[in-house]
């Protein structure tokens, strides 16, 4: 059992864990993802980890409640334990002085950029961040971003937070300005990702992603998570979760991410009309 | 011989009605009665020289088991089995005897052999069924570490072997359940979850603890555990990689690889879904590429969670099927249908990114390969198309590579495949030993946990000189 020392929300439908996992919190390192199950009769979620604290042997989870697992991971407070974490999985993000970088986070995706911004940043190198949200009350992680990065751009959906727009306007004010890039590492949804690639295609900048496909084990055994990436099939929870951008295959990724959406909604369906409403549970 | 004992014949095991058994996930084969195996057990010769321990790859003394069983001395039967085999139950269900013990009986060349598969799983299943069975031995601790890789069938029996030895024996699994592909890849119809998780119960019993949700390799290196004191590691991660064919469409949803598919089913209990979280979703005409055990268990299993149509597409002949009889004659009495010397070369989808259909090319039996059967030959021109809405590829698994990552002097084969002495499991590495599918490449349970008994023995021989 893993106990939740902590519990925090951050923006809307967001949520912080800091949750004691001693032997995971002493290997993690940023990029690294570990897999959850709440009770027995839960799925395995992956996560990716947001930070670690190996003093106090504790790993930092964020997610966003989007479906049955996540609602029902919201629900839980500082003090319940889960059934089961596993990790660290997947290969750590590939961390060099390449001299300026650019670090691009949507929405939930800030969660996992973080860790890896910060790491850029010791190892010396220039730090252009962009995060971006729907609007204010989506946007996390915001001072802490600001902390590791030379410059940070921020954007909303609605203009409610930072300029009216989306990730990818500032980045492209920053190529067509001329700006020196020596490399990108962008996390948030397909979408996102995907069009971040495409801007800096044709200025060939390398440019990274990390992928968060449907996963079952997470240590290469059920091929879920199979990616297309060039010509070749790669499993993100072994191979992964960061691959190069300009080679990922984003129309196999998004429909593979679509595989189980209407079970989703049946799970979904089964929470609403199951009882055992916590809505006026104390946080 | 004497003419009365051949007048019995083989004790047919009762099973589940076809119709009854593909709207449930219950167990097919029933077990024998008290009255069928006191018979079926006399109709052992008691030979002087028994092939069928040589059939054994744990070399149980058979005909000494078989003989207790005649005389109602169930207690004596299972300590018998018990002295080579720790998880009987299981092998009871699960072993290919018809290759092994049963093909070396005597009776067998002119009737048909004594069924010693369904007499071990009688006389484990009686004795899980009494009260505190088989006590642990008591023996004095060896003060020496071991650690397990791997909670499959070598894990588990070298854990076992290497804790009656008096050794403190932990076991690392990277899934949130022990039993490895007991667990995660053969179905509930054939082999029970409650059944294994009371045969690890008693491994848990002689003093083995369990860690699940450890993946050696991340969590610790190989390197590491031997720095934490542990004295040997044996490593049984098994064959853990599915293979796909590279062929086109193979990314489309609605393709499974076998191992995706059973353990969304077995471990994460898909089949009571929403109940339990984790969904499968399912066609209406399914077909399963590959004939092995492997191949049967998934094409039953899609019968279960409904399908119309399900399909074993082999590109061989049913002579080289490498799956157990009795999987593929339950297989069929359920419906399967086989398509045979048939194999895709493509996967189409329709404009949501779902399968669609296969287009199949018809091969022909040519001459004899490296494994002696016969091999396959496209015929060309031959391609059609096949309507099915879900693919699941059972065509084989590879060895997991995340401790071969991170053991940089441990030797593996091309394959990647750990490479160890096939008599104790010995790597390149001092200290550290392999067994299992992870140096075979896919095998049976009962070869692994073979190889787990001959680890055991050779890491307790070391254990000794260090």
């Amino acid at each position: 059992m893993f106990e939740i020392l902590h519990k925090q929300v951050l923006a809307h439908s967001i949520k912080r864990w800091e949750i004691l996992a001693p032997e995971v919190a002493a290997k993690a390192q940023p990029g690294q993802f570990v897999i959850i199950r709440i009770n027995e009769q839960g799925e395995r979620i992956p996560l990716t980890i947001a930070d670690y604290n190996r003093d106090r042997g504790s790993l930092t989870l964020i997610f966003q409640e989007v479906g049955r697992s996540t609602i029902e991971m919201g629900r839980l407070r500082a003090g319940d334990k889960i059934l089961d974490l596993v990790g660290p999985l997947g290969q750590p993000s590939k961390i060099a002085n390449y001299g300026r970088v650019v670090c691009i986070g949507g929405g939930v995706g800030i969660a996992p950029i973080y860790p890896i911004t910060r790491a850029l940043k010791q190892a010396g190198n220039e730090i252009i961040s962009i995060i971006g949200a729907r609007s204010a009350d989506h946007l996390i992680l915001q001072r802490e971003m600001a902390e590791v990065s030379d410059q940070l751009y921020i954007t909303s959906d609605d203009g409610s937070a930072g300029q009216k727009g989306f990730v990818t306007d500032v980045l492209q004010q920053l190529l067509e300005q001329g700006t020196a890039i020596d490399h990108i590492v962008a996390i948030g949804p397909l979408v996102m990702m995907k069009a971040v690639s495409e801007l800096s295609r044709p200025y060939r900048i390398k440019t990274t992603v990390s992928l968060n496909p449907i996963m079952v084990d997470g240590t290469g055994m059920c091929g879920a998570c199979r990616v297309a990436i060039g010509s070749e099939t790669k499993f993100a929870c072994v191979d992964g979760p960061e691959f190069d951008g300009h080679l990922v295959d984003w129309e196999v990724a998004q429909i593979r991410s679509r595989m189980f959406r209407e079970e989703e909604e049946i799970a979904m369906q089964h929470i609403t009309r199951g009882g055992d409403c916590q809505c006026h549970r104390k946080e | 011989m004497s003419p009365e004992r051949v007048k019995v014949d083989r004790q047919v095991m009762p099973s589940l009605e076809a119709v009854q058994r593909i709207n449930s996930f219950d167990e097919v084969a029933l077990g024998y009665s008290e009255e069928q195996a006191v018979l079926e057990a006399s109709r052992c010769l008691n030979c002087k020289k028994p092939l069928c321990i040589e059939g054994c790859p744990v070399e149980i003394n058979i005909p000494a088991f078989i003989n207790f069983i005649k005389e109602r001395k169930y207690a004596d039967a299972i300590r018998t089995i018990k002295e080579k085999n720790n998880l009987p139950a299981i092998c009871g269900r699960v072993c290919p005897q018809e290759n092994q013990c049963e093909k070396r009986c005597v009776l067998g060349k002119k009737h048909q052999p004594v069924a010693i598969g369904n007499l071990e799983r009688f006389v484990a299943d009686w004795d899980m069924k009494q009260e505190g069975n088989t006590e642990p031995v008591q023996v004095s601790p060896s003060g020496k570490k071991v650690a397990i890789v791997g909670s499959g069938p070598a894990g588990l029996t070298a854990a076992a072997d290497l804790a009656r030895l008096g050794h403190q024996v932990t076991v690392f699994e990277a899934l949130h359940t022990a039993g490895g592909v007991l667990v995660y890849g053969i179905p509930e119809f054939r082999l029970p979850k409650i059944i294994v998780e009371r045969e690890i119960e008693g491994i848990r019993r002689l003093g083995v603890e369990i860690k699940t949700n450890m993946v050696v390799g991340k969590v610790h290196t190989v390197d590491e555990l031997m720095a934490q004191g542990y004295a040997a590691v044996f490593i049984a991660t098994g064959a853990g990689l599915p293979y796909f064919m590279n062929i086109p469409g193979e990314n489309l949803n609605g393709v499974y690889s076998a191992n995706e598919f059973l353990t969304r089913t077995n471990l994460m209990k898909a089949y009571l879904f929403p109940e339990y979280l984790t969904p499968i979703r399912l066609g209406k005409r399914v077909a399963v590429i590959g004939a092995g055990n492997v191949a049967m268990d998934s094409a039953r299993t899609a019968l279960r969670l409904g399908a119309l149509e399900s399909y074993i597409v082999y590109r061989r002949s049913e002579q080289e099927m490498p799956a157990r009889k009795d999987e593929i004659e339950h297989a069929r009495e359920e419906g399967v249908q086989f398509k045979l010397l048939t194999s895709p070369v493509e996967i189409r989808g329709d404009e949501n990114g779902w399968v669609r259909s296969m287009i199949c090319q018809r091969f022909e039996l040519g001459e004899p390969d490296e494994s002696g059967r016969r091999r396959p030959v496209a015929i060309p021109g031959s391609e059609y198309e096949m309507e099915v809405d879900t693919v699941i590829m059972a065509i084989g698994q590879g060895p997991n590579p995340l401790i071969g990552q991170t053991t940089p002097d441990l030797q593996l084969n091309r394959h990647g495949n750990i490479v160890a002495d096939a008599n104790t499991g010995q790597t390149s590495k001092p200290g550290v030993f392999a067994g299992g599918d992870i140096v075979t490449g896919a095998a049976t349970v009962i070869q692994a946990m073979g190889a787990g008994k001959k680890a055991a023995r050779a890491i307790h021989e070391y254990l000794q000189n260090i």
